[in-house]
């Protein structure tokens, strides 16, 4: 059975968007206990609590917060990512619209743990409707004095920050933090290089933290809970509650916050009412368009936390759970994915630049029925040497989708695709230099 | 082609939010956006030396983002989402609709200036897939009737 009980970020409360609502419901209690402990204390609450990163990579939160210099001498700034572009994602837009009070509150905690100066909330261009619930949430705080220069007063604290809204437009790598960073900043979104890390070298050149939404979002229901509790929900290595979108080819897609460990199989059949005209299932994308793909012979079982997926050769990602049913072309499919990576390339490393184009280009060819057996080496081989040749995780992403359908789905790529290249040209040493053997690479 | 004295105000208070001036661009190129239709060479000029930027930057941001126009689009932008969870939906499907109905490509602007079309990459709203956005507004879970009766009624 489902255990969906626990709602931390999205709980059934009406209108809790509501500044009124949201402190009848305890709202803004959590920033007073954060205050009553140093920096110190406040910290190691959230590292007992195990909350990991929900962007995608799983970092220790709490962590991460001890990467920041002690001191201010250097403003310190927050960078809260609600920038949503991986494809199957759509879970922090409910925080903007439910629950964005939760969101302010977490920014303000974060913000006294690090000493930070000042939050930008990065939101993509599209999200115009949710900016504006979330900046109505941030005007109503500030007017209530809980954020701004009334903040001290409020809660006769020396503590106090202001959070703005930075409002994208439409660049899928802004969701890179250093990406992110460079966007905040006026220029052209092109990733970093990593070290130094942001919370040496940030915005400008100032330690810089930056937080997914949803992580953010939780800190706030960890204090109120107490971080032994929190740590209790879910499984241990990676606790708490995630908010899985799921999407595809289910009865009832959508938003369901669910402890961690949750087995993938009770999410599609007992949450979203299974598969439409009760079909199979050839595939799940467990976490967002990046992550490898799952056979849909292999979800027995599959827990949805970021330790057991590892099992599976996958990840958590941002929990964004796409469902194909059996009759999905998943070639079709892997096309798709490789066009968006190649669209979303920023351009300024040539193995995700060219290999994304290439990767596009012989899926093409298979999609067609032009290519041979050894195309699908060729884009294996091409996914392998674009991994972890880069300087952000762009292309490991692609690589992983891409590599991701062509092995697990390797039947269906082989039916689509001739058994033998013939070459028009009749010199042997020509068309051999051409052959796909000869560019196969191995990695 | 100038900014109101209110909207000059209102560019001051961005400046305000952060510490160089520099990251003020991409706001105020929102701005300019929705005053001027689309970012011209005119208006990449006129944000530059209002930033005291470069028109190279400028122009380096405008085309790295592809939210800012660099062409004159139509009244209703409409955007068609193809991504995976909309592709699975039959995304494609409408966006060749929409295509044939109003007789224009990706990227291309009905006669009238009215309408103009954009196949987009994910825009965050799988769970209501096929979804489409028409300027500023999304639609989920729509179907090729409903797309028809949307259009018909900005007609």
């Amino acid at each position: 059975m489902i255990d969906n009980s626990i709602k931390l970020i999205l709980p059934d409360i009406p209108n809790l968007s509501d500044l009124e609502v949201y402190r009848k419901n305890k709202g803004y209690e959590s920033y007073r206990k954060a205050i009553s402990m140093t920096q110190d204390e406040l910290i190691n609450e959230v590292k007992k609590s195990g909350l990991r990163g929900r962007g995608g990579a799983c970092f220790p939160t709490g962590l991460k917060w001890t990467f920041m210099p002690k001191g201010n001498e250097k403003p310190k700034y927050l960078a809260v990512n609600g920038d949503e572009s991986e494809p199957g994602s759509f879970k922090d837009r409910q925080i903007f619209e439910y629950n964005p009070h939760q969101l302010i509150e977490g920014i303000m905690i974060a913000g006294y743990a690090m000493g930070i100066k000042a939050a930008y909330i990065y939101i993509r261009g599209e999200y115009h409707k949710w900016i504006n619930l979330l900046q109505k949430a941030i005007d109503d705080a500030y007017s209530a004095g809980l954020i701004g220069p009334k903040m001290k007063e409020t809660f006769n604290h020396r503590y106090s920050i202001d959070i703005y809204i930075h409002k994208g437009a439409g660049a899928y790598i802004c969701g890179e933090e250093t990406s992110l960073m460079e966007s905040i900043e006026g220029n052209r979104a092109y990733p970093r290089f990593k070290p130094p890390f942001p919370a040496q070298n940030g915005l400008w050149g100032m330690p810089t933290t930056v937080n997914n939404a949803e992580t953010i979002a939780t800190v706030p229901a960890i204090l109120r809970i107490g971080a032994e509790e929190y740590a209790k929900i879910g499984e241990p290595k990676h606790p708490g509650t995630l908010l899985f979108g799921v999407s595809g080819h289910v009865n009832k897609p959508g938003v369901y916050e669910l402890p961690t460990g949750t087995l993938l199989k009770d999410i599609i059949y007992e949450l979203c009412g299974g598969v439409p005209n009760n079909k199979k299932i050839k595939g799940v994308i467990p976490g967002g368009s990046s992550m490898p793909v799952l056979r849909g012979d292999e979800l027995e079982g599959v827990k949805m936390d970021e330790e057991s997926l590892k099992q599976y050769g996958t990840h958590i990602g941002t929990a964004g759970i796409v469902v194909m049913d059996e009759d999905t072309d998943v070639v079709k499919v892997a096309l798709r994915i490789a066009h968006f990576y190649h669209h979303e390339s920023c351009g300024q490393c040539t193995p995700c630049r060219e290999g994304n184009g290439w990767m596009e280009n012989i899926l093409k060819r298979i999609k067609l029925g032009e290519a041979t057996s050894n195309d699908i080496d060729l884009l294996i081989s091409v996914a392998n040497n674009i991994e972890s040749r880069t300087v952000c995780a762009l292309g490991d992403a692609a690589a992983w989708a891409v590599r991701g359908f062509a092995t697990k789905f390797r039947e269906d790529f082989e039916k689509v695709v001739k058994p033998k290249r013939t070459f028009v040209s009749p010199n042997i040493a020509h068309s051999k230099r051409n052959s796909p053997e000869t560019l196969l690479v191995s990695a | 082609m100038e900014f109101s004295l209110e909207e000059l105000k209102n560019i001051d208070e961005i400046k305000s939010h952060y510490p160089e001036t520099k990251a003020a661009l991409m706001p105020v190129l929102w701005l300019a956006q929705k005053k001027f239709g689309w970012i011209s060479n005119e208006v990449i000029e006129y944000v530059a030396s209002l930033l005291n930027l470069s028109e190279s930057h400028v122009k380096g941001v405008v085309s790295f983002y592809t939210m800012y126009f660099k062409k004159p689009m139509g009244k209703y932008h409409i955007q068609v989402c193809t991504n995976v969870s909309c592709m699975l939906n039959e995304g494609e499907l409408i966006f060749e609709h929409i295509s044939e109905k109003l007789g224009i490509k990706d990227m291309e602007r009905s006669a009238d200036g009215k309408f103009s079309l954009e196949e987009v990459e994910c825009i965050g709203a799988c769970g209501g897939a096929p979804v489409i956005a028409i300027n500023e507004d999304y639609y989920e879970k729509v179907s090729i009737a409903q797309v028809d009766e949307i259009i018909d009624r900005l007609k």
